[in-house]
């Protein structure tokens, strides 16, 4: 005994769908091969659709008036003798995939292409899960994982558990745990140190009239929009607008060559609780100080609610770190891995400057400059930073609007 | 513009281009009074007379000899074969003439004429009436195959055809004459052969193909854009030489490529087709290059389930296509 599919049958050149209008079976009932069982009706004829089998009727799928495509399954007739279907199945499936392919899993099976772009952008592709036949890994699946920001992530989020270390304790002494997140960050924190050729360069900013623009406008902007508009977001606006005339600075090393990113997503250093943030501002270029300000002020509740999102956290082609919030006045960065550069920015202070003979007050601050030293030297990053401290040095509301 | 048949559109690039140059004129099998066993020289015999539209006997190897003969005394001779299954019998005069006499005389001569058959299957025509006959001459380094598959693409490319200055095959798919329909210009334009076109973008898979088969593929793309698929389709509209620049930016472009022709599958101008992807876009590559294609039997049956079995259709098509995007 087995049970067949009748399917709708095709009922003239250019058809490809039809109507039953009637059945003339009912589940239970006796036919026999070639007997009508159903009225069918197209947009050219109206006919009987005949039994394929002989068996009785055991399901019947569409209903009366219901539009079924050509080939839809119908009804299903349980019959007698199973060795010449066997054979028509086999047949079926013959036919059925275009592309011979080896049977089971192809998760461990790649293409040139795919693996081209993975080693083009690091991408260990044990991680990447497939969506082709068999769970191969696809060219679009790679594609996807770059487009959504920084591919390198992936093995990096499963970084091999380090060894346990024997360390004397005394009594009194606590042992803290550490947890998947401060795994990653040590072992990123490693690589980063180890890999990349750190080199630093500092300067110094004379930031009073940015100080004195944001003092005018900080009440007026608390009322209006909710929330602080912080030095930050100038800093962070600066460098946008600096990252643009200097692309070589948006770059990341990519073994045997340098990719220059088009976007320019800032990176930002969160604290919350014991944990470190690092969400992007995406497309920073493109923002208003107050957009900035917004999205800085959106990212940092979300960091301390921990609601931040993959896609939040992804992306960044160059950081931006405010060390000053803790009171620092230099520090030297470890670059965010692949970015090519961190930009600290620390406390602004007052301190006696000699302007033109005169002894004046004024507010300064240190800008710290980590760079990759592949991918850029102290030429490039001078003229990048002396770019930031003219346009923070002559920040204004015609310079830097708030809207 | 007015929107007109692919046949239509032979017959205008053909009135256009006698009227242009008193040199062009045209021979072959019931061309003449008939105008055509298909009617593509409708009127031209009333038009330019029976000195320009020739009857011939029913002898191919004559029509090709007669047509190169005058072709190098500086005529343009359009020369039809009134099936290209009939081509057999003028394939020496092709292949050993036209093709060989420039190089052979040292730049000396050349062959400026115009072979025109119509091909192809999909009309109950059986045997004699539905081949495909391209693969025979695209590896004869002097010869041009245009293959166009839009009434726009044969007004331009035939009018090419017929200025050029060296032996051009111009293959017209018979089921395209009356059911392909599009908007072709008044105007005198010429298409460049040699080059391919895009006629659809996309990212997720290639499909590169020509003639008929082209509307096959878009229509399929079009099914499978809604479920998300996105096709590019590349008309090949020069078998030979092919367009290798847009056959491998395309196929670099996806990584998934598929080859459709309606012609035997082994040996076939998609044969060309794949090696050219091989030979260049190993790294690009995402899946194998796959070719659909007619089966390994001689030619077209007659018997109208022999004849859907063996001739490409649009469910074939997309059926591939799907299954290279799910690879």
């Amino acid at each position: 005994m087995t049970i067949q599919q009748v399917k709708m049958p095709k009922l003239g050149e250019s058809v490809t769908e039809g109507t039953i209008t009637k059945w003339l079976v009912a589940p239970g009932d006796h036919v026999n091969k070639y007997d009508p069982i159903a009225e069918v009706l197209t947009d050219k004829v109206t006919a009987d659709i005949p039994s394929s089998f002989t068996g009785v009727i055991k399901e019947i799928w569409a209903n009366e008036d219901e539009k079924m495509a050509v080939g839809d399954v119908i009804c299903t007739i349980e019959t007698e003798g199973a060795a010449e279907t066997k054979e028509k199945t086999k047949e079926k499936t013959k036919e059925k995939t275009f592309f011979e392919k080896a049977p089971g899993d192809q998760s461990g099976r790649y293409s040139p292409a795919v693996l081209k772009l993975s080693q083009l952008h690091q991408i260990d592709l044990s991680a990447v899960k497939g969506t082709g036949k068999g769970g191969r890994v696809t060219r679009k699946d790679v594609q996807a994982l770059i487009e959504s920001g920084n591919p390198q992530l992936q093995p990096v989020l499963m970084p091999a558990a380090e060894k346990s270390q024997n360390r004397q304790t005394d009594s009194g002494d606590i042992i803290v745990p550490i947890d998947g997140i401060k795994q990653t960050v040590a072992a990123n924190m490693v690589k980063t140190k180890q890999e990349v050729p750190h080199a630093w360069m500092m300067i110094e900013v004379d930031v009073t009239n940015l100080v004195r623009y944001r003092d005018s406008i900080k009440d007026t902007f608390k009322k209006a929009e909710g929330y602080n508009v912080t030095y930050f977001a100038f800093f962070v606006k600066a460098v946008a607008r600096a990252l643009k005339e200097f692309p070589e600075m948006n770059a990341m090393w990519a073994g045997d060559h340098i990719v220059r990113k088009k976007d320019i997503h800032i990176s930002i250093a969160i604290a919350a609780d014991d944990k470190l943030f690092v969400p992007v501002v995406k497309q920073a270029d493109d923002k208003s100080i107050k957009g900035i300000a917004k999205e800085v002020n959106d990212l940092a509740k979300k960091a301390r609610s921990g609601t931040l999102t993959t896609e939040d956290v992804s992306g960044g082609t160059f950081t931006v770190n405010n060390t000053g919030s803790f009171g620092s006045v230099q520090s030297m960065g470890i670059i965010n891995y692949p970015q090519a550069a961190i930009l600290q920015v620390e406390s602004i202070v007052k301190r006696p400057v000699i302007i033109d003979g005169m002894i004046a007050v004024r507010d300064m601050v240190n800008l710290c400059l980590s760079l990759d030293h592949r991918v850029l030297d102290g030429l490039i990053c001078g003229r990048f930073m002396q770019r930031v401290k003219e346009l923070l040095e002559s920040a204004s509301e015609e310079t830097m609007p708030v809207y | 513009m007015a929107v007109i048949s692919y046949i239509e559109a032979v017959t205008m690039a053909l009135r256009e281009e006698m009227e242009r140059d008193q040199n062009v004129f045209i021979l072959g099998e019931d061309v003449g009074k008939k105008g055509g066993v298909f009617k593509a020289t409708d009127g031209l015999y009333a038009q330019f007379g029976e000195d320009r539209v020739l009857d011939t006997p029913l002898a191919e190897s004559a029509i090709a000899g007669v047509a190169i003969g005058a072709a190098m005394v500086g005529k343009r001779p359009v020369a039809e074969m009134q099936f290209a299954d009939f081509i057999m019998p003028a394939v020496n005069q092709i292949i050993s003439e036209a093709a060989r006499i420039r190089y052979r005389s040292n730049n000396d001569w050349h062959c400026p004429i115009v072979i025109r058959a119509p091909y192809g299957g999909g009309i109950h025509g059986a045997l004699y009436h539905s081949q495909s006959v391209e693969a025979i001459f695209a590896n004869q380094p002097g010869l041009k195959i245009v293959m166009p598959s839009t009434p726009y693409d044969v007004k331009g490319l035939l009018k090419a055809a017929i200025r050029d200055e060296d032996p051009v095959l111009f293959f017209e798919h018979k089921k395209a004459y009356r059911s392909i329909k599009g908007e072709v210009p008044d105007d005198d334009y010429v298409l460049p052969i040699g080059k391919a076109d895009v006629k659809r973008k996309g990212e997720d898979i290639t499909v590169i193909t020509y003639g008929l088969c082209v509307h096959f593929a878009l229509q399929a793309a079009e099914k499978l854009a809604q479920e998300g698929i996105n096709a590019e389709v590349v008309d090949l509209r020069t078998v030979y030489p092919l367009d290798k620049e847009t056959i491998i930016e395309s196929a670099s472009k996806t990584g998934k490529v598929l080859l459709v022709t309606e012609d035997n599958k082994e040996g076939s101008v998609m044969s060309e087709v794949a090696a050219i992807i091989a030979e260049h876009c190993l790294f690009d590559l995402d899946a194998p290059i796959g070719r659909l294609a007619g089966p390994e039997v001689p030619a077209m049956p007659y018997a109208l389930p022999m004849e859907k079995y063996f001739m490409m259709n649009p469910e074939k098509v997309e059926k591939a296509m799907r299954d290279l995007a799910e690879f």
